[in-house]
């Protein structure tokens, strides 16, 4: 019950940033699938242009207990920054009590506003530890989740089996730590 | 049950849902994903997938597909769909069946590959040469998407003409999640008496679009021309909210109108209401439903990614009856809602 009034005033609007090549928009779409999962309305919109891998890369991605209208994220509630520009052009357009998920293995300054809740999550360092960097992305993406409260880790990782093709269904597992890894980083902060 | 999907690869599942078993492309973003799906689908459903030589070569297959009497489709973006006006062309004038998916990228010219309006004209009045038309679907979102290409191959052979899905970048690559429910199409299918599939047992038949003897092109022109005042009395389907009791109408399609209805929401939250009028078919354009819908000197604003292109067609629908103003943006971008709301908001103010 208390599951369900949480649900009703449920409102996100995140951006997801990094380079290309660093899987933010798989982190996207896997949130996305979650939210859905977890029976809220949700959309997904890459933004990558005609970059190529090592461009910078972003998806914007709306969770909402009410039909969603514009799918377009001008103002986000909550950021995810894998890299340094990301942090520069998006860190003053986070609405004032938002959340700023940073990377800070890649990014070694601060944010500056005072008005946000901000998690400095070492994740290409854990993701390293876990043995593989490739997932410092669920790192965050865990990170992210656990700082909200009402999605549920356990339905972001069934989200993977649903958004990862089958040939890749052996990284699961360790997808599944890294995210476990990335919640960790949140709660015990 | 519902499957999280993007507005590409639902209008190919929809087409392989309708029974197109025919798709021919050529690479182009932000439409990618159309052609990719059926690299994978079509096998499944012992259809054809043929990644052509060129957009031109694709428009030439599906005119030679329906000419034989398949469900087909071809797909592309602004440039892509440049060159296959010529074929479109032919394909109007030969009355047949086609859907053509255009995911509008920025432009002129290559332009960018940031989702754009300005493909409005080319795709409602007639693209390539001669008196003709297409019917113009322009989708919303994916649900909408999904379903409107599904009936499109239902119009498409319903009235013998082709149709083109008329999306943005955004449209094409944004997932939502949807039901993969195929909706009904009341109307009667005519028998494919037309098509060339080998005249075994039965009189020979051509098909031409060249009519040389005195007086034949133009009674052929006549018997299109009679066919499309049919679809514009027929099909003319609009969405319009809350226009009787607003301060401002918004007249807005596709992508736009669903930044719009935010744009209505947050007005409303600052008192100010505004109606929403979204065409879904942008030929036949639903100009009645708009004009007797609209009240004398009503405030109206359009709003385009584009320089202003269906304004025209809003401005002829109301006739002089309201006062319309205009907001665009151009080569990719995208209107914002503050932007939207603060003309809103001076349009409001001018009284």
């Amino acid at each position: 019950m208390e599951k369900n009034n949480q649900k009703n005033n449920i409102d996100e609007r995140v951006i997801i940033a990094g380079f290309g090549g660093q899987g933010v928009m798989l982190m996207g779409k896997i949130l996305a699938q979650a939210g859905m999962l977890a029976g809220l309305n949700v959309t997904w919109i890459p933004k990558y242009g005609a970059e190529v891998r090592g461009g910078t890369a972003h998806c914007m991605v709306r969770i909402s207990h009410k039909p969603i209208a514009s799918p377009l994220v001008e103002f986000p509630t909550a950021i995810i920054v894998l890299n340094k520009p990301s942090l520069v052009k998006f860190e003053n357009k986070v609405r004032p009590q938002g959340t700023v998920i940073v990377n800070s293995s890649l990014i070694d300054e601060k944010v500056t506003r005072d008005d946000v809740k901000v998690y400095y999550v070492p994740c290409t360092l854990l993701a390293n530890q876990l043995g593989d960097v490739k997932g410092s992305n669920m790192v965050a993406l865990g990170a992210l989740v656990a700082s909200w409260g009402f999605l549920n880790i356990d339905v972001v990782k069934e989200a993977l089996k649903h958004m990862l093709p089958a040939y890749r269904h052996k990284y699961i597992p360790l997808n599944q730590k890294a995210l476990d890894e990335g919640a960790h980083a949140i709660t015990n902060a | 049950m519902k499957v999280l999907t993007n507005g590409n690869e639902a209008i190919a599942e929809a087409a392989v849902q309708a029974g197109c078993r025919f798709y021919a492309g050529y690479p182009i973003t932000p439409q990618n994903e159309i052609p990719g799906y059926f690299a994978r689908r079509m096998p499944e459903v012992k259809g054809t997938f043929i990644q052509s030589e060129s957009e031109i070569a694709a428009i030439n297959m599906v005119f030679g597909a329906a000419v034989a009497g398949a469900r087909c489709m071809t797909s592309s973006s602004g440039p892509g769909i440049s060159l296959k006006q010529e074929g479109i062309s032919y394909i109007a004038a030969c009355q047949l069946p086609v859907v053509i998916v255009n995911m509008m990228r920025g432009g002129p010219g290559l332009g960018d590959v940031s989702p754009a309006q300005s493909d409005y004209f080319q795709a409602t009045k007639g693209g390539g040469h001669g008196d003709y038309h297409m019917i113009v679907f322009a989708p919303e979102d994916v649900q909408e998407a999904y379903t409107l290409t599904f009936n499109a191959f239902n119009y498409a052979d319903y009235y013998r003409n082709p149709v083109m899905i008329l999306g943005d970048g955004i449209l094409g690559q944004m997932m939502e999640p949807i039901e993969q429910v195929n909706p009904s199409f009341e109307l009667p299918l005519p028998e494919k008496d037309y098509i060339l599939d080998g005249c075994r047992g039965r009189e020979a038949r051509s098909m031409m679009s060249l009519f040389l003897r005195e007086g034949e092109l133009e009674r052929h022109n006549a018997i299109l021309q009679e066919k499309y005042k049919r679809i514009q009395e027929e099909l003319c389907l609009v969405e319009m909210v809350d226009v009787d009791q607003s301060d401002v109408v918004i007249v807005a399609y596709g992508t736009v109108a669903r930044i719009c209805n935010t744009v209505m929401r947050e007005a409303s939250n600052e008192g100010i209401k505004v109606g929403l009028i979204r065409p879904i078919t942008l030929w036949p354009f639903p100009a009645k439903q708009i004009y007797d819908k609209v009240k004398n000197n009503a405030k109206v604003l359009v709003v385009e990614m584009s320089a202003g292109q269906m304004l025209e067609d809003v401005k002829l629908a109301l006739n002089g009856k309201a006062n319309i103003d205009f907001l665009g943006r151009m080569g990719g971008g995208i209107p914002l809602v503050v932007d939207i709301l603060k003309k809103v908001v001076s349009m409001k103010g001018d009284s």
